[in-house]
């Protein structure tokens, strides 16, 4: 049984919840203590040893359904191929058939008697008996669904079937024939345990790879199927960024004493400094103002983006977010009341589908919004500065640069495209503190966590 | 072997029957959940960490645990900026103050034999330790958990306030069940407390935490549950009315408000009720009677469109449930 839990255990790592080493030897001691007896009562034992949030719990039990459905879906396709063979069988005889099988019994080989037999108990103990052979539990990618099939099947003795089935078709077809059956009824059960393994053991690798994959590829030319995959990557890091950003330090100034806070703590004591306080730098919470080109091919990347800094509140102090393309609007208040999708698709509506012109959004911006920056904001531009050969007005936005702390400026084109055709970036880039590649999530994820660590 | 293995089995389920029966006679209704959280946290000694939503009855637990094992409960708030001097010990500064000044004579006659101040120090010395002994230690709540010669429940509310260095203070606690004072040492638990921590989910706690704990997460209550909630907190209520004011609840938890109104919000409605001696739900009471179930005027007004379809509905389930 201990064999089973561990098993488990490693399920529930690839269901993605986190089981450390202690966790696993808590999750024992309460299995030993309330036993295997009560699902219900195992479940609840493992869900609050091992589960360490509420999404953990939904995953984990989700996970535990499955893990111990396995013996039962084996049984169900077994039972089917009995039925089908009883129903052969009584057309041939009962007395018969029997005496058949204890004569044939003596020649064939250990599987082949088994599958005779129809015993499903004794076939879905087989099966998982090779299936541990075989380390099932190592699967991690479909690809390997046929050879950990062939593998099983092979700790089962399908070599000796083989020879058993040559033979009975020469001396006896109908015996044969029942027993081919047999056989392709093992082969599905041997099927449905291996793509069962799989989903249970192999789901983190594969999502990590999908991951990967997903991280690397251009955001402006996803395809329909990976936006919303990519929504859930851009979530995902978020959380990371805020769970690695949000926690408030308090960096003590060695040295400079508090004098005011020291003698207001010491004052049951009559003054006398028996606890010291020192002076504390403050520091600010990153404000950020971003500018969103949304034209063409650059809507979807500041979709993402839009997305990933609308959802970093509990980071970031202040966010005001723009969007333009002929001209220029806020979009702060329609991306924090509605739901992304809304969100993105009343802007593109409003300002959306126009060919960019930087100059004139530039020359809105001044004119409405440049209070908006303080001698502590970060400025991001995101935008391919393809600006159709209109005037860039690049003195704004040296204008803009003086105001704030930083002007980052994020170009989703690669670097040797800048400056070539109609992209004014080369002249844009001499007023911004960075300018940076950002086409990928990886990309976008690793700008994002270097403007909010500059504030750190 | 084997029939060890089922009576042991017979008897967990039969003490969690056990722990459903005497919380529910300390007035708390715990589901499986919470009944099998609280066995396992007597059985493998380890705290339990409760998150939830406001009002969902986390404190409860540990009041009720604790009536119904007789023990005494220690709580502690947690709030921003804690720290050790208020949660876990603190000298007595100005009794160590007063007793050098009353013993000062006596010093003076004990050191006056010695010749050279080399001599008086060494002295000194041997008696050093006096006025950082136990005397002067006013243990907060934490040490006083582990000082209680009969265990006791420790409650740690809202450990989600305090600030995170605050819970690296408590992880020696909760795994090893002792503190170490620089000045004395190591003090261990002369009884394991029962420690019940509680959290909002206001941020997220470390890891390091959380696999100390068994971790419970107690949301609304299933309708049945609920009633029977109900009914134990609110005994005067009549069934018919119960089972309206459930169903009714159950659907405000279906919008999308700022706050749903939880389980303390539930029998502080039924109270409410009763007290009008209202007979059962109709338009106009839960009009009057909305604002102690929903605390944001935002809310109210979001939900009071609904309340004729929801009393309607609920009526009927009333009739049928």
């Amino acid at each position: 049984m201990r064999e089973e839990l561990h098993r488990f255990f490693r399920a529930a790592r690839g269901a993605g919840v986190r089981v450390s080493p202690a966790e696993s030897i808590d999750a024992m001691k309460a299995v030993a203590d309330v036993g295997f007896a009560d699902r219900g009562i195992l479940r609840d034992t493992l869900l609050l040893t091992l589960a360490k949030s509420e999404d953990e719990k939904q995953a984990l039990g989700e996970c535990f359904d499955l893990f111990f459905s396995q013996p039962e879906v084996k049984q169900e396709t077994a039972p089917g191929d009995a039925a089908e063979n009883e129903g052969a069988d009584s057309a041939s005889g009962e007395a018969a058939q029997g005496e058949d099988a204890g004569a044939a019994a003596q020649q064939l080989g250990e599987l082949a008697q088994m599958l005779m037999s129809r015993d499903r108990n004794a076939i879905a103990a087989g099966v998982a008996n090779a299936a541990s052979a075989a380390s099932l539990s190592d699967i991690r990618y479909f690809t390997q669904r046929g050879i950990f099939s062939s593998r099983i099947l092979e700790a089962l003795g399908i070599e000796r079937l083989r020879d058993d089935l040559d033979r009975l078709t020469t001396s006896n077809p109908a015996e044969a024939e029942r027993l081919a059956a047999a056989l392709d009824g093992l082969r599905e059960t041997v099927r449905d345990a291996v793509s069962q393994a799989l989903l249970l053991y192999g789901r983190e690798e594969s999502e990590n790879l999908r991951n990967e994959i997903l991280r690397n590829a251009p955001l402006a030319r996803l395809e329909r199927r990976q936006v919303q995959e990519m929504k859930a990557l851009i979530r995902a890091i978020a959380r990371r960024l805020r769970e690695r950003y949000s926690r408030p330090r308090k960096h003590q100034r060695r040295g400079h004493l508090d004098i005011r806070r020291t003698l207001r703590r010491n004052a049951a004591w009559g003054g006398v400094p028996f606890l010291t306080t020192w002076k504390r730098r403050h520091r600010d919470r990153p404000k950020i103002v971003a500018l969103c080109d949304v034209s063409g091919s650059v809507a979807q990347v500041s979709d993402f983006f839009l997305l990933l800094i609308h959802s970093l509140h509990e980071v970031v102090d202040d966010v005001r977010s723009f969007a333009f393309s002929g001209n220029l609007i806020e979009v702060s208040d329609i991306l924090d009341t509605r739901s992304p999708e809304e969100a993105m698709s009343e802007i593109m509506s409003k300002v959306g589908f126009g060919s960019s012109d930087y100059g004139g959004s530039l020359v809105d911006f001044e004119k409405g919004f440049m209070r908006a920056l303080t001698p502590k904001t970060t400025v991001i531009v995101l935008g391919d500065a393809r600006t159709n050969n209109l005037d860039p007005r690049a003195d704004i936005l040296r204008r803009i640069s003086e105001r704030s702390k930083r002007l980052v400026w994020l170009n989703p084109e690669g670097r040797f495209a800048w400056g070539f055709g109609d992209s004014e970036m080369p002249r844009y880039a001499t007023y911004c503190s960075v300018v940076r590649q950002c086409a990928t999530a990886r990309q976008l994820e690793r700008a994002v966590s270097d403007i909010v660590a500059a504030y750190q | 072997m084997e029939r060890e293995t089922v009576t042991n089995n017979i008897l967990a389920a039969d003490s969690i029957a056990a722990v459903t029966a005497g919380l529910a006679a300390a007035g708390y209704i715990a589901s499986k959940q919470i009944a099998t959280a609280v066995y396992l946290a007597e059985r493998i000694e380890k705290p339990i960490l409760v998150e939830g939503p406001a009002g969902v009855g986390k404190t409860e637990l540990a009041k009720a645990l604790a009536a119904w094992r007789g023990l005494k409960m220690i709580r502690m708030q947690c709030y921003e900026g804690l720290d050790e001097a208020k949660a876990l010990y603190e000298w007595k500064y100005a009794k160590q103050l007063l007793y050098t000044q009353i013993l000062k004579d006596k010093l003076g006659e004990v050191l006056g034999h010695a010749d050279t101040l080399a001599a008086a120090l060494d002295k000194l010395h041997d008696f050093g330790d006096v006025f950082f002994s136990k005397e002067f230690v006013e243990p907060r709540p934490l040490l006083q958990a582990l000082e209680q010669p009969n265990g006791c429940v420790l409650l740690v509310d809202e450990i989600d306030k305090s600030d995170a260095e605050f819970e690296s203070l408590l992880l020696e606690i909760l795994s090893d069940y002792q503190v170490s004072i620089p000045e004395l040492g190591t003090v261990a638990a002369i009884v394991k407390p029962t420690v019940i921590l509680t959290s909002n989910g206001e941020r997220d706690l470390s890891d390091a935490l959380k696999r100390r704990c068994l971790h419970l997460h107690i949301g609304f209550p299933e309708q049945k549950l609920e009633e029977r909630i109900v009914e134990s907190r609110v005994p005067g209520i009549s069934d018919a009315l119960r089972r309206q004011i459930v169903g009714f609840i159950n659907q405000v938890r279906t919008l999308d408000l700022k706050k749903l109104p939880s389980v303390s919000e539930t029998i502080d409605w039924a109270r409410v009720l009763v007290l009008l001696q209202s007979s059962e739900l109709d338009h106009e009471t839960v009009k009057d009677t909305l604002n102690v179930l929903l605390k944001y005027e935002a809310d109210i007004e979001t939900t009071l469109p609904q309340v004729t379809s929801f009393v309607a509905r609920a009526g009927r389930q009333g009739v049928f449930g």
